[in-house]
């Protein structure tokens, strides 16, 4: 049995017929082939999967597609103006802020959320609002660095 | 030094994909017609298997095929690449892994069969499905137990659970050297078993043409070259000529990437009886349950001293835990990568290594960051600093007391290694400097009057790195050479693809490669494109572990370039009609001797590739490959320096301050190497504060998710400070030594040290990793009772 699901994705209205478990990351990344947003676990803990749902940001392995019904969904490939770089990935890329990269698109979604409830975290205020972003390359010294500038460069 | 050449902190060029989420890793793949594998794994650590029924699951919807181990019995079983002769002469036991159990099952998360259908939801629920009947035994968990008396045996070819007994060095002059000492420190501790938790699970797809009868397995690896020589020359799956293994982006391998793992060879081997792309993607509780983990040892450990503090021996005896079976690498872990880094930074006279290397009931152990050499340096550091607390000296003069001088290189170590060169003591300084040494006793003092506990930790780590010499490892058990490949191939229009056989999952070779080409041959940054991991494309490489992508990768890069200017300058005699001897190449540029008569190395390439000019007899086109065997290990070295603070009400430690210094020779980007010391220093907090594999009686992992398993998080690490006390290495052409795993070396004894000695002042002695809050908490109570 398959259900059909309808929303905007990165400002595209999308609709898909999926089983009623499939969760919204694999929605995204098997049928619409949004395979920027990751999986890394499977007890949402890790954070490779955040995407922002209706302007918040989400694990999409914690929703059931079905559950984004009529939602307006934002992946990584979404943030970027045609090739110029938002300037928070910009700043991943200008202070080392990634290695392996998998991790690196829920940390730069899960960033754009902290700035835009905070326009100027503190460092203690970035690595506690990474609570549910694992990294297992960078030990989060050159994240931090890449928030705070990417903050900075957003504030302009 | 140019802008984007050897030395410059070029921002890397892989990111744009990265940040935009245009990455290509193995599980983004799908193929037409791809079906999924999912594995039924034993339940149980320790079993006879005495069937499996598949007939109703066969039966399900979707179902291709199911397979168990008796369906591949002519598919060779996974091997130990590395052999072991033990303290008897013997050969080491390594009792066959087939990739799908046979019989037994020795521990849990084993695969005992695989159902291949048309969505992974069919996989899922006709695997569910499969009945199998175990007849439960009791599981050998406890390494230092397993090999007692009255204990499981868990494979007949492995009498008592012990695969090798190993030992290095003269135990009756060591002993004899303990007798005489005037002062003697000993300490037990365990290296606490982690899991590597790269954060791209394991994955692979795999594919066969009929047609060709060429297999293409796309795969998260380290080592696709490796890959398909083992699959071919030991499983038997396909010839190397008609077996393609490409790893594209690799979300991050840590070790546990480099080895040959039962679902590629089992997906390999059914994608040519279902005759459909197969795909397997880890989930994570498949990643604990099946990845090799890393460490687990149990150790006891003494230092001699003599009254002026001279490190006189050093006696060490270690059970190392392998798990169930040995893995591609495990053997060579525990022993050479292990015993012969127990020298340390010092002048220790004589060293005495035991080593015995046991099963048990649980995940195969293999390399994991640093491999041997963060449990070598734990041993040597904290034995350092307890014989410093115990002598009443200062732990970093009792350090530069016993370090091997600037002036003593090369120095020739008891435990079979030669350094090549360093400046041990210039590092420590520097990282005195660093990390405020001057201040500390003040920094003490306030937290003291705040009711917490201050302590500063060393940590004069070494590391043999830039595996490795092939003549050298094979003497001493490797069943491979260790060289590097690199082929730069100049395109008629004057661009360059260099192919490596190394390969990155996130070190940035994309960028720090270009860098080392446009440095030697002088073309634009931005016109060289480096190509790794796929088989097909790249020269014969062994792929990227043991930091060596620099030392050995970039050496062959080197000596590619040489080949090219070699080449070049015979084509730019020719056509500034001049003597071979009187071309100079510099900067990109073919120059004659003394004139202003030049060409450009892409006006070069071009003669070559259009070569109506040419001189006699020389073959056209500019391409050339080298295969470059390194002379030695290279030998990065450093002191880290942690100061922790605890709060004795909760037994929570926090990290003030982390100072590091490294020795890594050249730096080619040091925003890179930077960002590779972060990386281990933070793994190697992990190890000494959050993380620990733990298993139950039954040998069922415990910490078996991000619930239990305790990762890093931004939260618990601090921003490290970090600097370089570079010395160029005289053995390879760039003077490189490997930064990729000093950080997880060095971190764990520098964590430990300090929380010992922040402990001290309310009788605490000893304290094992990880040193969580409530081990912490409860060896507060226990000294207080
Ligand atoms: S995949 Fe969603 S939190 Fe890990
Ligand atoms: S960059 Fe590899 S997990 Fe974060």
């Amino acid at each position: 049995m398959t259900v059909s699901v309808s929303l905007t994705v990165n400002g595209e209205a999308v609709s898909a017929d999926v089983e009623p478990r499939t969760l919204l990351v694999q929605m995204l990344r098997e049928e619409l082939g949004l395979t920027g947003t990751h999986v890394g676990c499977d007890t949402s803990q890790c954070g490779a999967c955040v995407v922002h749902v209706d302007g918040e940001s989400v694990k999409a392995c914690t929703l059931l597609a079905v559950q984004a019904e009529g939602a307006d969904v934002k992946t990584i490939e979404g943030v970027a103006d045609g090739d110029t770089l938002h300037p928070m990935q910009q700043a991943f890329h200008e202070n080392h802020g990634l290695q392996c990269g998998f991790c690196t698109p829920g940390m730069i979604m899960s960033a754009l959320d902290l700035v835009k409830n905070n326009p100027d975290p503190s460092e203690r205020e970035i690595r506690e609002w990474l609570e549910g972003n694992l990294c297992r390359c960078t030990g989060y010294h050159n994240i931090v660095k890449s928030i705070d500038a990417g903050a900075r460069a957003m504030r302009g | 030094m140019t802008e984007q050449g050897i030395g410059a902190a070029v921002a890397r060029r892989e990111d744009r994909r990265f940040v935009t989420g245009q990455g290509h890793y193995t599980d983004d793949i799908n193929r037409r017609g791809q079906t999924y594998a999912c594995f039924v794994r034993s339940p149980h650590a320790h079993a006879t298997l005495n069937g499996v029924d598949t007939a109703a699951a066969g039966a399900m919807p979707g179902v291709r095929a199911i397979f168990v181990g008796e369906d591949m019995a002519e598919v060779g079983p996974l091997i130990c690449g590395w052999a072991i002769t033990d303290v008897n002469g013997e050969p080491f036991r390594a009792p066959p892994h087939p990739a799908l159990a046979i019989g037994k099952v020795n521990y849990a998360g084993e695969a005992v069969a695989v159902v291949i259908a048309d969505t992974l939801e069919q996989a899922k629920d006709a695997a569910a499905a499969v009945e199998v009947d175990y007849g439960l035994l009791d599981a050998v968990v406890d390494p230092a137990q397993a090999t007692a008396g009255g204990q499981p045996q868990i494979h007949e070819a492995a009498p008592g659970n012990l695969s090798f007994e190993w030992a290095l060095g003269d135990k009756a002059a060591v002993d004899a050297v303990f007798d005489g000492a005037a002062h003697v420190t000993s300490l037990e501790f365990a290296n606490n078993r982690l899991v590597p938790n790269a954060m791209e699970p394991r994955a692979c797809v795999a594919e066969y043409d009929a047609g060709s009868g060429e297999h293409t397995l796309h795969i998260a690896s380290q080592n696709p070259h490796v890959h398909r020589l083992v699959m071919s020359a030991f499983h038997g799956l396909a010839p190397e000529h008609k077996l393609r293994v490409v790893a594209p982006d690799v979300g991050g391998g840590f070790g546990s990437k480099i080895f040959i793992y039962a679902e590629e060879v089992v997906l390999t081997w059914a994608a040519s009886r279902v005759r459909r792309p197969i795909k397997w993607t880890a989930e994570r509780s498949e990643s604990f349950l099946t990845d090799a983990h890393g460490r687990d040892h149990v150790t006891t450990a003494e230092l001699a001293l003599d009254s002026d503090g001279k490190f006189l021996a050093m006696r060490v005896d270690t059970t190392a835990n392998m798990g169930a079976y040995l893995s591609t690498f495990a053997s060579a872990v525990p022993t050479y990568l292990y015993a012969t880094l127990l020298a340390g930074q010092y002048t220790t006279g004589g060293i005495y290594c035991n080593v015995k290397a046991v099963f048990t009931n649980t995940v195969p152990v293999d390399a994991y960051r640093g491999a041997g050499r963060p449990e070598a340096a734990y041993v040597v550091e904290r034995l350092v600093e307890a014989a410093a607390a115990e002598t009443g000296r200062d732990p970093a003069d009792l350090r530069k007391t016993n370090f091997v001088p600037t002036d003593a290189f090369p120095y020739e170590t008891p435990v079979i290694m030669q350094y090549d060169c360093g400046d041990f003591a210039g590092s420590m300084d520097q990282a005195l400097d660093l990390a405020g040494y001057g201040g500390f006793q003040a920094r003490k003092a306030e937290s003291k009057a705040g009711g917490r506990l201050r302590g500063i930790g060393f940590s004069s780590y070494i590391e043999a790195c830039g595996v490795a010499p092939s003549a050298a490892a094979g003497s001493l058990g490797a069943g491979v050479g260790l060289w590097e490949s690199a082929n730069i191939r100049f395109n008629p229009t004057g661009n360059v693809q260099l192919f490596t056989g190394c390969h990155s999952h996130g070190q940035g070779h994309e960028t720090a490669y270009a860098q080392i080409v446009a440095d030697k041959l002088g073309v634009p940054y931005e016109q060289v494109e480096v190509i790794h991991g796929d088989s097909s494309k790249i020269p014969f490489g062994m792929g990227t572990y043991g930091s060596r992508s620099a030392a050995v990768g970039g050496s062959a890069i080197v000596k590619a370039a040489d080949k090219v200017i070699e080449k070049g300058r015979k084509i730019a005699a020719h056509t500034l009609e001049a003597s071979e001897d009187d071309i100079e190449f510099a900067g990109g540029n073919f120059t004659v001797k003394g004139t202003d008569k030049a060409m450009n190395i892409a006006e070069v390439a071009f003669t070559a590739y259009v070569p109506h000019n040419y001189p006699e007899g020389l073959e056209p086109g500019l391409d050339e490959t080298a295969f470059y065997d390194p002379l030695n290990f290279s030998f990065p070295a450093g002191t880290h320096i942690c100061e922790v603070e605890v709060d004795p009400e909760t037994g929570s430690v926090s990290i003030e301050r982390y100072a590091a210094v490294d020795d890594f020779g050249v730096l080619i980007n040091p925003l890179i190497v930077e960002g590779q010391v972060h990386g281990g220093i933070g793994q190697g907090v992990g190890q000494a504060m959050l993380e620990h594999a733990v298993y139950d009686g039954a040998g069922q992992l415990v910490s078996g998710s991000y619930m239990d398993y305790t990762m890093p998080r931004a939260d618990d690490v601090p921003s490290y400070d970090v600097g370089f006390n570079g010395v160029p290495s005289p053995l390879n052409p760039l003077g490189v030594k490997g930064c990729g795993e000093a950080g997880a070396i060095a971190a764990p004894a520098a964590v430990m040290n300090a929380v010992h000695d922040a402990l001290r002042d309310v009788g605490v002695g000893h304290i094992e990793m990880p040193a969580t809050p409530l081990r912490v908490w409860q060896a507060i109570q226990d000294a207080a009772a």
